[in-house]
């Protein structure tokens, strides 16, 4: 039933699959219970490395599962992820808790009357809410390292990263805590933690996924998702989730477009190119070697070039700092000493961007948008490097990328900001190299997360990728 | 006076906006305001149409 042996097995549910755990539980093989107190046992003995999980729900988790299971017991259809535990990086909205995002500041918070949107229907679908997720300071991070809370760890080597800023998703998930976990993606936070922790993560088209009752950093570019251990786990979830929402403005009004059933169907027919120029430069051995072995996976042998990237990565830059800035202005005001200080200094900064840049970056967006849909006419699928690296060490603050000493810290997502920059749907697949995993993104076409979901999982079925067991704990 | 053009830049704004930098942070708040002013020069120079709609563009 599990699709990765896991060194650490203890309960029978350990290292099983959302997709198992959830036909496990409908067919009465398996409790809601059993499952649950299994998360929770996993949490209270690995997280004490990991640092993932900044709360833990354990008793409405066990309430919940007691309802799933009383359900299942009265014969009613107990959802397409019965029983299965899942945890949020700490920007959701969690019924009772205050919603720190990371930050010191946002403790002083009421707790939250509500849950988030995706909370809900995660649940709605049977999932299991365990807890929140430890996470960069507001956001604006590609670490995972966190001054108040510490570090999220990596989970196949604890002195490296886990990447940022959902550092708990990517440690939880890699871990083997969760089978799913939901966390937020601005400018790669989805797809940098999933490169780090050699998971799968997907950040939908913008707007697919409602952000109602989550803690915001840009507007203009915020994305929600999830990160799972599998292609199929992506979709169930990604499946459960989707829907309008007039809760959050940018939301789409299209229908409930399913993927879980359509996973099967292959990758026949569909073009696949390898991103090339901006995305060949500033990367390391690994990174080309991954972008290299998806790409034979698959066939592919076509280059294309993304317009203008670099200037891309630069508007992407522009915009997130200046509504970060502005988002969190008047905190900076009044409490600048509570923030982090490398990300106070960057909000600071970033107040003082003339808004003439960032009115040219949003026309420079417009125009970035149209000139990679051409390529769209021609291709499906575009394969490009997750990260630059694989995971660095934690507290390693610069890194040489193409012979230029640059901060790790905000350039570690230089090949994710310019597809998030114009919304369009990726899955992080990881590549399981030694020592370290790494992650390829399989970009595709606006509101075309079938294709990337079912890319992922035929390069799973084919061995291509997996998400290795964790090694570093 | 302050010793770097730009010290002069953010005393003004940090005074407009009713923001405080101390002298401790000021070497940091100028490293990353350097780097966005670089960025913002490569989007600046781009020419574009001046028909081009922002991509924020509200519909109602």
């Amino acid at each position: 039933m599990s699709t990765q042996p896991d060194a650490g097995k203890t309960a029978p549910s350990d290292g099983m699959s959302a997709s198992d755990i959830a036909l496990a539980v409908a067919a009465r093989k398996l409790s809601a219970v059993e499952i649950t107190e299994a998360a929770l046992a996993r949490i209270n003995k690995r997280d004490t490395v990991l640092n993932s999980f900044t709360d833990v729900t354990a008793e409405r988790a066990r309430a919940r599962a007691r309802e799933i299971d009383a359900a299942i017991a009265a014969g009613k259809h107990a959802g397409p992820l019965a029983g299965v535990p899942f945890a949020v990086k700490n920007l959701f909205d969690v019924k009772g808790l205050s919603t720190r995002a990371g930050s010191k500041i946002n403790r002083d918070l009421p707790p939250a009357p509500r849950d988030a949107m995706l909370i809900e229907r995660m649940e709605t679908a049977g999932a299991v809410l365990v807890g929140a997720l430890n996470m960069g300071e507001y956001a604006y991070d590609f670490t995972g390292e966190n001054v108040h809370d510490g570090p999220s760890r990596n989970p196949h080597d604890p002195t490296r990263m886990s990447g940022g800023s959902s550092g708990g998703s990517g440690s939880a998930v890699g871990g083997g805590l969760v089978p799913i976990a939901l966390g937020s993606d601005t400018n790669g936070s989805i797809r940098v933690p999933s490169s780090f922790c050699g998971i799968f993560g997907l950040k939908p088209t913008y707007g697919r996924l409602s952000r109602a009752r989550s803690y915001p950093f840009v507007a203009s570019l915020d994305h929600l998702g999830p990160f799972a251990r599998t292609a199929r786990d992506l979709a169930l979830a990604y499946d459960a989730m989707q829907g309008p929402d007039p809760d959050d403005a940018a939301c789409t009004t299209r229908p409930v477009e399913p993927v879980a059933d359509l996973l099967a169907q292959g990758i026949g027919g569909l073009k696949v190119a390898i991103a090339g120029d901006y995305f060949r430069k500033n990367v390391f051995p690994e990174a080309q070697e991954a972008v290299a072995h998806v790409a034979k996976a698959l066939g592919a042998t076509e280059t294309v070039v993304l317009p203008e990237a670099a200037r891309a990565r630069a508007a992407a830059y522009i915009i997130t700092t200046t509504e970060g800035a502005s988002l969190h202005l008047d905190r900076l005001r009044k409490r600048p000493q509570d923030f982090d200080p490398a990300v106070r200094d960057r909000f600071i900064a970033g107040a003082m961007v003339p808004a003439v840049l960032v009115d040219r970056a949003q026309k420079f967006r417009r125009w970035y948008r149209a000139r990679v849909l051409e390529l769209f006419r021609s291709v499906d699928v575009i394969v490009a490097p997750a990260t630059p690296c694989v995971a660095p060490k934690l507290g390693q603050a610069t890194f040489t990328l193409d012979g230029v000493e640059l901060p790790v810290r905000a350039n570690v997502g230089i090949h994710t900001q310019p597809i998030s920059f114009i919304g369009l749907p990726v899955v992080a697949v990881p590549v399981p190299l030694q020592p370290m995993p790494i992650g390829v993104q399989i970009i595709a076409a606006p509101w075309r997360e079938d294709i990337a979901l079912r890319v992922a999982h035929a390069l799973e079925k084919m061995g291509a990728v997996a998400a290795p067991s964790p090694r570093g704990i | 006076m302050a010793a770097d053009p730009l010290d002069d830049y953010i005393d003004s704004v940090a005074m407009a906006l009713g923001l405080t930098v101390e002298e401790g942070w000021r070497p940091a708040v100028r490293a990353n305001l350097e780097v966005s002013l670089r960025l913002g020069r490569m989007v600046d120079e781009f020419t574009l149409p001046d028909e081009t709609e922002p991509a924020s563009v509200y519909s109602a």
